[in-house]
């Protein structure tokens, strides 16, 4: 019944726009210009979220970094008995779960020494499978907090000490299990040789998943894996630690504290050289979250421009046709039928803004993608946006039609 | 006469509060978005060098070939080889060979900790043509460069933290365990972006700070002094460093290498050297390719190695739709506005106000309302600019900063995009013919 009447007024809503082109034009130019924007910066944020939420697979909460550089003079086999008993020592601090040292964490961005390519034959002559590793020994898996899906974790005597110039040939190694299923396909990695540069290699285990330590990985991510070494770089070396509850501090201070009653062999800078994993997340997707930040707030001051000028042109249009709307309320219409003519009217706008939006919104898609490393717009997206501008367009017109229902019918016949 | 138009104008403001407001704020809106997004960009687009950057250039050269290219575009930092054979042939002005490291620093006071510092191996052309500053001493001398010497320029920062900030220039230093001579102590210097050793760090450290140590080049190779990043052509992509001479005369590309020219000739002239040595490289069988070489200016050098964080370019784009949709907006609300005031344009025709006299005093109050919009988009600015922290990493945040022409260009920009908005409006309004308005109304 009330969409019957609606729909018996569209012809006179139609000859009334067809007087007010330009205004009409205005609204339906504003409303397709906000959708092709509005879908866009939404899509970005989408994508940024998206990737700033990869998880690390790693518990977190419970985890922080020591950045253990080595003062100058100790030769590798020192570094290695340092090593073994700064793991032990950071093992009995009182909150710490467990520890492991490796050359890179998750998040940490690129470094040396953490990209290797795997081959499946020895004389591969197609493209090695790029991976990210990191160094790792028998508390790594219970450390960063890993799910062991199939397989072992590795053994204490497969721990290699690597030096700067040693070659990197571990019995076995521990891969993600998106890493196995993309060399063997059918599902068949577990205890399968494979081939590091260095020498063939077999998979021990696999896990359920890892990051590597690269930020912005693309083709390599989540293609990680743990190999049994200790790397005795001069430079310096990477504790992870994992402590027991998430209040840190304490054992952070404990941590640091113990480290150097045991040996002064080395140089932390207690404000840079220990981060948690919060702190490294934080600074990796900083990038990443002021894009998303920044297009959210654009977004919204967008629709609430465009509202704006809804609600301003419509009371506009009220106030001109308050004669109109007297003779038409004189005439018997009621004042619900003034109210759902401008509801209708602006729906039928809004639905204009909104086709010529969609269309704007691929085209400018179209070239943002060129310009910046943007996905496809997905269908849904402007649709979601047409009805964010229909109810948009139906709550700013609320007020003018409201204060336009509310005009008496005597109105026709008063001059002013 | 403008400013019985700016009456009128406040006249008929005061009696549609609603719509004047709406059109005030919605350009406030636009104008500050706009502005606090080019603050940004501005801030991380801006020239390190003014006056000078457009005399200074970055050398690439191929020597990796088109399988290991980036859609053909040579490497961004040089192998050894070419770096040291572009020094040796002396073509340029000024030149300097530059690679980012780092050393642990001791000094003869026991009471200060050994620490890991970063910092730059350099030329001595290195100060001049960057014009860095210099608190003590001064560079060292090329003879100094061609001797290996154990010279050593620190920072203001790390002056401070080993000298107190006294005149250290002839104390040692230790870097690695080596002693060095320090010759000269920086003044306060950290150009934004960090242009000079961009090319050999990874794009996200454009803005960070610069180094405290610079050494000699040919001291550091000596040391066996790695770069930060190292670019290997190899199946692998790794780089063993364990035998140092054969890894240095390889195709490993760590090196930057910028030329100062004095004129667009001299750098066709250096333009054509580099592809001469591509071209003798490729006769001796080293190079398998054409020669691919490439000169870039400072400036033209930041935008092909596109520093800037996306999010700024991004923002620009984004808010000045906003401003475009703002301006959609409010031309419709300026026809709103003026034509409700036709009997009011009516009387005034037919008083004898030409339509000339209706363009104008339509368009002071366009440009009155903009400024009026102007100003609270620059309060609005302001706001933006001082929570500019939380939106952006502290690093980019900081650089972002309030100015005279920033404060101009909000008002001007809100003035004009209020015109360019009233100019559809106020034409309908001056098409108001007189007689037929008096006689409907009356």
């Amino acid at each position: 019944m009330v969409l019957t009447r609606t729909f018996m007024q569209l012809r006179p809503i139609i000859t009334a726009l067809r007087r007010h082109k330009v205004a009409t034009l205005l609204i339906v130019l504003q409303v397709a210009l906000t959708l092709a924007v509005a879908s866009n910066a939404l899509l970005i944020v989408a994508t940024r979220i998206v990737h700033l939420s990869r998880p690390t697979s790693t518990d977190e909460a419970h985890l922080f970094v020591i950045r253990n550089g080595w003062k100058l003079g100790q030769n590798a086999a020192q570094i290695n008995a340092n090593i073994a008993a700064d793991l032990d020592t950071l093992r009995h601090v009182a909150g710490v779960r467990d520890a492991f040292s490796s050359q890179g964490f998750p998040l940490a961005g690129y470094s040396a020494n953490i990209i290797a390519r795997l081959k499946l034959e020895p004389d591969q002559k197609t493209h090695a499978q790029l991976i990210t590793f990191y160094a790792a020994d028998e508390h790594a898996i219970d450390t960063l907090g890993l799910t062991l899906v199939s397989g072992r974790n590795f053994r204490p005597d497969e721990i290699a000490a690597i030096g700067p110039s040693d070659k990197m040939s571990p019995p076995g190694i521990i891969v993600t299990r998106s890493l196995a299923d993309k060399l063997f396909p059918d599902g068949s990695a577990l205890g399968k040789t494979v081939y590091l540069p260095d020498g063939p290699t077999a998979i021990f285990g696999i896990i359920a998943s890892l990051q590597g330590p690269l930020k912005n990985s693309g083709a390599v991510d989540g293609y990680t894996a743990l190999v049994p070494a200790r790397y005795l770089d001069p430079a310096g070396i990477e504790y992870l630690v994992r402590t027991d509850s998430t209040a840190m501090k304490p054992v952070i201070a404990a941590t640091l504290k113990a480290l150097q009653e045991r040996s002064d062999a080395r140089i932390i800078d207690q404000k840079q050289d220990v981060v948690t994993m919060a702190q490294v997340r934080k600074h990796a997707y900083a990038s990443d979250h002021s894009v998303a930040m920044l297009m959210s707030i654009v977004c919204g001051l967008l629709l609430l421009a465009t509202a704006g000028g809804i609600v301003g042109l419509s009371s506009f249009w009220v106030g001109q046709r308050r004669r109109q709307i007297g003779i038409r309320r004189s005439l018997g219409a009621t004042s619900g039928d003034i109210l759902r003519y401008f509801h209708a009217e602006n729906f039928l706008i809004v639905s204009g803004g909104v086709a010529l939006g969609a269309l704007l919104a691929f085209l400018a898609n179209l070239g943002l993608m060129q310009l910046y490393e943007l996905p496809r717009i997905p269908l849904y997206a402007p649709l979601l946006g047409a009805l964010v501008l229909w109810l948009l367009g139906q709550l700013a017109v609320w007020g003018p039609a409201r204060s336009a229902a509310r005009v008496p019918p005597v109105v026709a016949i008063r001059t002013e | 006469m403008w400013r019985y138009y700016v009456a009128l104008a406040l006249r008929s403001s005061a009696r549609s509060k609603a719509l004047t407001a709406l059109v005030i704020a919605l350009l406030a809106f636009g104008v500050s978005a706009c502005m606090v997004s080019y603050a940004v960009f501005r801030a991380t687009t801006s020239d390190p060098l003014p006056g000078k950057s457009s005399r200074l250039y970055a050398v690439q050269i191929d020597n990796v070939g088109p399988s290991y290219t980036w859609h053909g575009e040579p490497p961004d930092m040089l192998s050894y080889t070419d770096a040291v054979a572009l020094w040796q042939a002396h073509k340029a002005d000024r030149q300097t060979l530059l690679y980012p490291a780092s050393w642990q620093v001791e000094s003869d006071d026991p009471t200060i900790p050994a620490m890991p510092m970063s910092g730059d191996a350099v030329t001595a052309d290195f100060f001049p043509m960057f014009d860095v500053p210099f608190r003590f001493g001064a560079s060292w001398s090329a003879n100094e460069d061609a001797q290996h010497a154990n010279v050593v320029v620190i920072s203001r920062r790390l002056n401070e933290k080993l000298f107190g900030g006294q005149n250290s220039v002839g104390h040692e230093i230790r870097l690695d365990g080596k002693a060095f001579r320090v010759a000269g102590v920086l003044d306060d210097w950290n150009p934004r972006p960090r242009f000079f050793d961009i090319g050999e760090l990874s794009r996200d450290q454009a803005f960070d700070n610069v180094g405290d140590i610079y050494i000699p080049f040919t001291r550091a190779t000596d040391m066996q002094k790695n770069s930060r990043y190292a670019n290997c052509p190899t199946a692998t992509g790794e780089t063993d460093t364990s035998n140092w001479g054969a890894y240095l005369h390889g195709e490993c590309g760590r090196i930057g290498a910028w030329v100062g020219l004095a004129t667009p000739a001299d750098a066709e002239r250096y333009r054509e050297y580099l592809r001469n040595y591509a071209k003798e490289q490729q006769r001796l069988g080293r190079f398998a390719w054409p020669p691919n070489v490439r000169l870039n200016s400072l400036m033209d050098w930041l935008a092909y190695l596109n520093i800037a964080p996306k999010a700024s370019s991004f923002s620009m784009l984004i808010s000045g739709s906003f401003l475009l949709i703002v301006m959609v907006n409010v031309v419709g609300l300026m026809l709103a506005r003026f034509m409700r005031r036709a009997p009011e344009i009516g009387i005034r025709r037919a008083l004898g106000a030409s339509r000339a006299d209706i363009y104008q005093q339509f368009l002071i109050e366009g440009a009155a309302i903009g400024f009026t919009g102007g100003l609270l988009g620059l309060a609005l600015t302001l706001l933006g600019l001082w929570g500019i922290g939380r939106l952006f990493e502290p690093k980019i945040a900081r650089l972002v900063h309030v100015d005279a022409p920033l404060v101009l260009l909000t008002l001007l920009l809100a003035v004009i995009a209020t015109v360019v908005s009233a100019l559809y409006p106020t034409w309908r309004a001056a098409q108001t013919r007189p007689a037929w308005q008096i006689k409907i109304n009356h």
